[in-house]
């Protein structure tokens, strides 16, 4: 076992964590932060993504251990206040989504994409979410969210 | 007095509503069955085998049971008698041949996958450690893994049986009535007309919802509860109870959460029955969760048909004739509607047209691979692109354009109701419209002409278009019809309507959503019904504790079966809530009517409101004699028919001559779908159904080695699009109301997959028709177009598919490509 300490949506957190153990394991089994979730086990699905120290990482690709010391944001510590983030609104209002299990993932990932380019073009958005798999929605509503976030929120699309 | 949101007119139906599901979903506060942790839960891990067919010779437990941590190991021979057997809900002929299907193999397994052993242990990680200490000895059997080498019965996959042949099925339009003989009609052809011959390979596909299956069962209380990543929970309720000898009473099942289904979790699973045994032996809440690759591999595929087709038609292009000859393979068992899939696609080959004559075989077989069951348009998928393949090539036959030689031999808008010759009573359409507006939104004109240009320049990159006019059948269904077809169950769903004290609206419904959007949808139309507010409608579903009747959702069938129950349960509200009012407004209840979520008495400016009456109606001071103090109601309903939703779909595909790489430029789909309720929601499924049968067409394609392992068992191999794969899709629609549905609608769920893969193959091989290519083996990867161009025909594995014709002594050989299929 090793002891970690990091932040998790804003709060401090320590635990004793076996070194083989995956982030996502840590976000979902120690902490019940059961928003982040699962999808496959190549790192092909993107399903489990969240932000390390504000860049996008598949969970599932990152050890426990190695988020020791850092922060990372799930897609429960992205509303702030109630109020849904931006990209998450854009989603809502385009029909970004359906079954809803991509949707963390795709969230994450999207708001790390607008961090990067906030003003992307529709095949700039299709290569930037290329990592991440949506069975439901073709794809099509998605990328029309990630246009929305960026034309209706400005900068603050991608800022946390 | 009442806490209740203004009730607006009946605006809701037509609304693009955003979902009332999203809020929990964008945030993450979700209920997967996965993210279920009850008080001293046990993990389980599957042992799976390795082999495609063998025989157990031993299996040692002792390593992993001595394991830290872990509770118990069980093998099949230790659950045998209590761990019931998986059902065949539609043994499609009475002779019918199916092995016995245990959860888990107590001395064979027939497909590499099947589970052998199940570790319990106190996590996760720890069951998966163990599970690779159980030492199980196979012998290994031949394995037969080709649908057409089975149906040779030289290698068999369950011995006993004697043959891998499960069920014939016929349908014949001469015997039926409902048109000619088929084979006169061929022979004509061939003397002075045209006869179109084809062998098709629908290739076996994946379901690949994104969230893995999962199944958590406690049975600490009084009932059984199970919880399970299912579209199902009432028929796996019925069939728990029906295989386990638990009374049905004591077993709960709840559907939470559900991620994604398209068919994949229209089943009975070995690994719920399996969990539910073991919670049983251990009496401990027990989960198990799969991984992606055992999902691939275990959970059921779909399609993996050959397909024989041979069309008549006069010079002119009518058909005169369609004989459909079918292999089906029902991989190592016979699943919950396994056989029934191809059947499913019987009454479509026909699809639009007046086809005079037409027969379909059918053949079930079995091969050593995973079972395959419903995907995404179940049967209608590999039926609509048989047809829609060999109307284009009755074009090229004929030499006229592809809407053409479709105008020649459709249903016209006058002619409905019309009786098809798979005897089918289409209702409504209007084929002509959706094609118009399909061609305008598309600028076929100008594509065409774009094609000719780069077609006389001869441009390395060559232009396509593809053409689907399709139809399916929704709203599976009325139940006589599937007693008729041997099917076990009815087709009729459930609804419940609970008015409450405080003005709120229950709506309990037996039809359970995963991702469609039922509590947005069916809220608007309860709120139309009732004349109550948007907001003030919960929609509960997924809990037989809750939704006690139900068939569940698949087939299309949520809005045109589950939504006339919801609103007949409405009207039945309202009947109930009138003598109640007419009471409260000391009226006559003759005088009283209801509007706009009012009781109003004619002529006069009194009245109140449903919610007001609800509350009196819990008060229960004041109503007249002789009725029960309650406006709650409930309703079965049971349809009078399929919908036959249709549309036009058109496709540009663009093809390097060079290197066979295809990219796909344009696609407008024109979607009759009756009433559309939520257009949001519709475009939705639409753009979603789309990729699928896009994929088809494209990428997917489940391929074992020669000795029957899944190759293709992970997102590394298995090649869903992502969103760089795929572009944005221009959808329309026109309406025509489906006259068997009181809303109008006839569903949407499936029609995009059934419709596009034939649009984008006709594309491809429109593009390249000029080179000598007539075929490209789905999925069309750039090394079988290249492979088509360069062989001037149908090029590589698709020689098979070209040959002139069936002689009965020269059957269409195998293709090899695809590594075993």
């Amino acid at each position: 076992m090793t002891k970690i300490s990091l932040t998790v949506d804003g709060a401090q957190v320590s635990d004793d964590v076996e070194p083989r153990m995956l982030l996502v394991q840590y976000l979902r089994e120690k902490l019940g932060k059961t928003g982040t979730v699962i999808g496959c086990d190549t790192s092909n699905c993107g399903a489990c993504t969240v932000h390390l120290d504000g860049r996008s990482v598949k969970s599932c690709n990152v050890l426990a251990v190695q988020a020791d010391g850092h922060e990372v944001t799930t897609i429960e510590g992205l509303a702030r206040n109630g109020e849904l983030h931006p990209v998450q609104e854009a989603f809502r209002e385009c029909h970004g989504l359906q079954c809803g299990f991509c949707t963390p993932g795709m969230i994450m990932q999207s708001v790390d994409l607008l961090n990067e380019n906030p003003h992307p073009t529709e095949a700039e958005v299709r290569v930037g979410l290329e990592g991440n798999l949506c069975r439901c929605t073709g794809y099509h509503n998605i990328v029309k969210s990630v246009l929305y976030a960026a034309e209706h929120s400005g900068e603050k699309a991608g800022v946390q | 007095m009442t806490a209740t949101a203004e009730a607006p007119a009946a605006t809701e139906i037509g609304k693009d509503r955003r979902r009332k599901e999203d809020q929990r979903l964008l945030t993450g506060r979700t209920r997967w069955t996965d993210n279920l942790t009850l008080p001293g839960m046990l993990h389980l891990a599957m042992v799976r085998s390795p082999h495609a067919h063998a025989t157990i010779a031993s299996i040692d437990t002792s390593a992993a049971r001595n394991a830290t941590n872990v509770v118990a190991v069980v093998t099949g021979q230790d659950i045998a008698d209590t761990q019931g057997v998986m059902i065949n809900a539609w043994p499609i002929t009475p002779d019918q041949k199916a092995p016995a299907h245990p959860p888990m193999a107590v001395d064979r397994v027939a497909f590499a996958g099947e589970v052998v052993a199940v570790v319990i242990a106190r996590s996760a990680a720890e069951a998966r450690d163990a599970a690779e200490l159980v030492d199980v000895q196979f012998d290994e059997l031949p394995a037969v893994l080709d649908l057409q080498e089975a149906a040779k019965d030289t290698v068999l996959a369950h011995p006993d049986l004697e043959t891998n042949k499960s069920a014939f099925w016929r349908f014949d339009s001469a015997e039926a009535g409902t048109g000619g003989n088929v084979d006169e009609a061929i022979e004509k052809a061939r003397a002075d007309g045209i006869v179109i011959e084809r062998e098709i390979d629908q290739q076996r596909l994946i379901p690949a919802f994104m969230e893995p299956r999962s199944v958590v069962v406690d049975p600490t209380g009084e009932q059984i509860t199970i919880w399970s990543s299912t579209q199902i929970p009432h028929i796996v309720r019925f069939a728990l109870a029906a295989t386990t000898g638990v009374a049905e009473s004591k077993i709960r099942v709840v559907a939470p959460d559900v991620g994604g289904g398209f068919g994949g979790k229209l089943a009975v699973t070995p690994e719920e029955w399996i969990t539910f045994a073991v919670a049983r032996r251990v009496q401990k809440p027990v989960k198990y969760t799969e991984t992606r690759s055992e999902s691939l591999q275990s959970a059921h595929h779909g399609r993996a048909q050959h397909q024989r087709l041979t069309l008549a038609a006069t010079k002119d292009g009518r058909v005169t004739g369609l004989k459909v000859e079918l292999i089906a393979d029902l991989g190592a068992y016979v699943a919950l509607v396994g056989g029934g899939i191809p059947l499913l696609g019987a009454f479509m080959y026909n699809a639009i047209y007046k086809f005079p004559a037409y027969r379909f075989d059918c053949q079930t077989v079995f091969t050593n691979k995973t079972f395959t069951d419903a995907y995404r348009g179940a049967g209608r998928p590999e039926a609509t692109y048989a047809v829609e393949r060999l109307m284009d090539e009755l074009a090229s036959e004929v030499g006229v354009d592809p809407l053409e030689i479709r105008q020649r031999n459709w249903i016209t808008h006058e002619e409905f109701p019309f009786t098809t010759v798979a005897g089918m009573t289409y209702d409504s359409g209007n084929y002509e419209a959706a094609t118009a507006k399909a061609k305008e939104m598309f600028g076929y004109d100008d594509l065409r002409a774009e094609q000719r240009q780069r077609r006389d320049a001869g441009d390395r990159v060559q232009l396509g278009i593809g053409v689907s006019t399709f139809t399916e059948m929704c709203g599976l269904a009325p139940s006589r019809v599937l007693g008729s077809l041997d099917y076990g169950a009815g087709g009729w769903d459930h609804a419940g309507i609970r008015m409450l004290a405080t003005g709120k609206v229950e709506v309990v419904v037996g039809v359970s959503p995963h991702g469609q959007g039922h509590e947005t949808a069916f809220s608007q139309i309860v709120a139309d019904r009732l004349g109550v507010a948007f907001d003030d409608v919960e929609v509960l579903h997924g809990d037989t504790q809750i939704s006690h009747k139900g068939m569940d959702t698949y087939g299309s069938r949520s809005l045109v079966v589950g939504a006339e129950a919801v609103v007949r349960a409405a009207d039945k509200v309202i009947e109930k809530a009138k003598p109640i009012a007419a009471h409260l407004l000391e009226a006559n209840v003759d005088d009283v009517e209801f509007a706009a979520g009012r009781f109003g008495v004619k002529g006069t400016d009194q009245g109140m409101g449903i919610a007001d009456v609800a509350l009196a109606t819990f008060a229960a001071h004041n109503y007249p004699e002789g009725i029960e103090p309650n406006i709650d109601a409930e309703s079965t309903y049971d349809p009078v028919n399929f919908s036959f939703p249709h549309g036009t779909h058109l496709c540009a595909m663009e093809v390097d001559t060079e290197t066979g790489q295809t990219t796909m430029r344009r696609y407008v789909c024109v979607d009759d779908i009756g009433t559309i309720i939520n257009p949001l929601i519709v475009g939705g499924q639409v753009h979603g159904g789309l990729v699928q049968g896009i994929a088809q067409a494209l990428w997917e394609e489940a391929v074992y080695d020669e000795s029957g392992t899944l190759v293709s068992g992970s997102f590394v191999d298995y090649l869903l699009p992502t969103s760089a794969d795929t572009i944005s899709f221009e959808t329309g629609h026109t309406t025509s109301p489906s006259s068997y549905t009181m809303l109008g609608t006839k569903g949407v769920g499936e029609a995009g997959t059934i419709a596009s893969t034939p649009a984008v193959v006709n594309a491809i091989v429109d593009a390249l028709r000029h080179l000598g290519v007539n075929d490209v083996r789905m999925p069309c990867t750039p090394e079988r177009v290249w492979k088509a161009i360069h062989s001037a025909g149908s090029g590589g594995a698709t020689e098979g598919a070209a040959m002139p014709h069936f002689d009965e002594a020269e059957p269409g050989q195998p293709s090899t490509e695809g590594a075993g299929q």
